[in-house]
């Protein structure tokens, strides 16, 4: 849709609103010189300005494998990971040694330390009240995922 | 688009020649829905299920235990509850929450072997790899490579089929998903001539890309039954029988390339959103309340693309399958004075449509709503009764409902219009939980 007449104001409705020369402003001018105004008076910050902080640049480092699990009991207390806590699982990384893993037993999620050394292969409880899941002769282990992060939110107050 | 334009681009560079054939890789999921619904429960492995469509009506995705058991693809649930009882078939309402969530995943990675690339549907896409597959070795160690990262990184399983045309890319696909022998990678190209013609010769003629059940028939009675032989007609003689789109499919399957892929998928030129009634509907309100969760919905998708409509359309019909009803059905279209984003002028425009049409005394089984006349937000000429004060006030409002009902889950945030009962809302009785993308519906680890 064209728009031909000018528009004519009883009022103006921005009070800051710059004259144009010898004529009525259009409706839709407004915008255009309200940005070249802020145009011409670059902020000394602007150079400086930073996008903030994000917790997914944080926590996520491969977007696309990367998963939510939620802490069920109290089996990785010692790595303080408690009851409710949100983990966050990586499964584009090859399971170290030492990490933190998620992984399937019996059909089940259990997140436990991936001890891997000499032969060896367990997955380990940090809570003395559990024992270690040992993997024997060609019994294989299936990790799922590698805990790369853990978040958690306190209770709302008021 | 002309036929057997060659795809093939000059590609500078050592040891390639000038006139690189095309290469297509088609990467396809297998049993899409199954395997999202496995990732999450490692219980389901080897169990044989299905995912069933809308309204749990019919099977949508089978495991291949269930395929073996013979079901096949649109099989109504009711109709195999006694094989389920038997065989302790699993059925799934559909999640398409995970499943998107899933297959945009699968996406990002295939973006990273070739940016050269087009989603074809939720768990299928063609990539060109012609320029790239020498990084890894060879086109099959190229496709072995696919295949494990997206086993690794998303837990999903996929083959991986690779010819000089897309036609070809799919039947690679589709031989690499049938036979072992292939480990999820078939390049056709990598056979021998002879192999490949063999191969041809085994493999019916309707499961060639645009084949479909009519042109079967009639393709079997000039004796053409498998790929093989269509691969040896005569192009002229099946253009003249079936027309260009099957001379295409001809001269693809003889490796001349003639479809390119499509680019990135443009923003929608329409939104649709509709249902079948979970229980037949017969008064306004409960259209009403339909109408306007749907109008919500496509608002939704609508703002996210950023977009604005400017008409919508509104329809009803009652149930086509029970003749001895009384039959009715119509759509209409209301214009909007000003395209606008506003779910609440939607829904506003679209029931005003609904008044129009509603006849009282008919059951109705579905009814839907179309956003059309899209335009992008902001580049839109300004007209007359433009308000830019309302507008940037319904901007912002419309923001904070997208955000709080991303945030807490859909509808937590809804039109008062589309009511708190919805009798009338899809069945879906045994939905697995939105694993990916909901705090409350995370899976749980011990």
């Amino acid at each position: 849709m064209k728009i031909s007449d000018p528009i004519k104001f009883t009022q103006p409705t921005l009070t800051q609103a710059p004259e144009v020369p010898g004529q009525v402003p259009l409706a839709f001018e407004f915008k255009l010189l309200k940005h070249r105004l802020s145009a011409g008076f670059p902020s000394p910050a602007a150079d400086y300005a930073e996008d903030g902080l994000d917790l997914n640049d944080y926590l996520v480092r491969h977007k696309a494998a990367t998963f939510m699990f939620t802490v069920k009991g109290d089996s990785m207390i010692g790595a303080s990971i408690e009851e409710g806590d949100k983990v966050v699982v990586d499964r584009s990384l090859r399971p170290r040694h030492n990490d933190i893993v998620v992984a399937v037993v019996d059909a089940e999620y259990t997140i436990k330390r991936l001890y891997k050394h000499r032969g060896q292969v367990e997955l380990r409880p940090e809570n003395p009240n559990y024992q270690p899941t040992v993997f024997k002769d060609g019994a294989e282990l299936e990790v799922w995922g590698v805990v790369v992060g853990v978040v958690r939110r306190y209770p709302a107050r008021g | 688009m002309g036929c057997c334009c060659r795809g093939g681009q000059a590609i500078p560079g050592p040891g390639l020649a000038v006139t690189d054939v095309p290469q297509f890789a088609l990467v396809d999921v297998n049993n899409f829905y199954v395997s999202c619904e496995r990732v999450f429960q490692p219980r389901l492995e080897d169990v044989p299920m299905v995912v069933l469509s809308n309204n749990d009506g019919c099977a949508v995705a089978r495991s291949n235990e269930v395929k073996a058991l013979g079901v096949k693809m649109g099989t109504p649930w009711f109709k195999m509850k006694d094989l389920a009882r038997q065989h302790g078939i699993l059925a799934f309402s559909s999640n398409y929450t995970l499943y998107g969530d899933m297959s945009n995943r699968v996406v990002s990675i295939l973006r990273d072997f070739s940016p050269d690339m087009e989603v074809y549907s939720i768990d299928e896409s063609f990539l060109r790899i012609e320029a790239v597959a020498h990084l890894y070795g060879s086109i099959l160690a190229m496709g072995q490579q696919i295949r494990g990262r997206i086993r690794q990184w998303t837990g999903l399983p996929v083959c991986v089929g690779v010819g000089p045309t897309k036609t070809l890319s799919k039947l690679a696909n589709h031989m690499a998903k049938k036979n072992p022998v292939f480990d999820g990678v078939c390049d056709l190209y990598a056979l021998s001539r002879t192999e490949r013609g063999q191969w041809m010769s085994q493999i019916e003629v309707g499961e060639v890309w645009g084949v479909g059940r009519r042109i079967n028939q009639r393709l079997a009675a000039m004796g053409i039954e498998t790929v093989l032989d269509l691969r040896n007609a005569s192009p002229k003689t099946i253009r003249t029988q079936f027309g260009v789109v099957m001379e295409r499919t001809c001269e693809e399957l003889r490796g001349n390339s003639c479809l390119e892929l499509e680019d990135v998928a443009p923003p929608k030129k329409q939104i649709m959103s509709s249902r079948s009634f979970g229980a037949a509907v017969e008064c306004i309100e409960e259209l009403q309340e339909s109408v306007a969760t749907y109008v919500e919905r496509a608002a939704e998708k609508l703002r996210r693309q950023g977009s604005e409509a400017g008409a919508v359309y509104v329809f009803v019909e009652t149930n086509r399958f029970k003749a001895h009803e009384p039959q009715y059905s119509r759509g209409l279209t209301t214009p909007l004075p000003v395209p606008s984003d506003d779910t609440r002028i939607l829904i506003q425009a679209a029931l005003r449509g609904l008044k129009t049409i509603f006849r009282s005394d008919y059951r109705y089984k579905k009814a839907g709503i179309m956003l059309t006349l899209l335009s992008d937000k902001g580049t839109r000429q300004a007209t007359l009764f433009d308000e830019p004060e309302k507008t940037a006030r319904s901007t912002r409002l419309m923001a904070a409902v997208d955000a709080a009902n991303r945030e807490f889950g859909r509808s937590t945030l809804h039109s008062a219009a589309t009511g708190s009962t919805q009798r009338w809302a899809m069945r879906s009785e045994n939905r697995s939980p939105c694993y990916t993308t909901r705090w409350d519906e995370l899976p749980g680890v011990k």
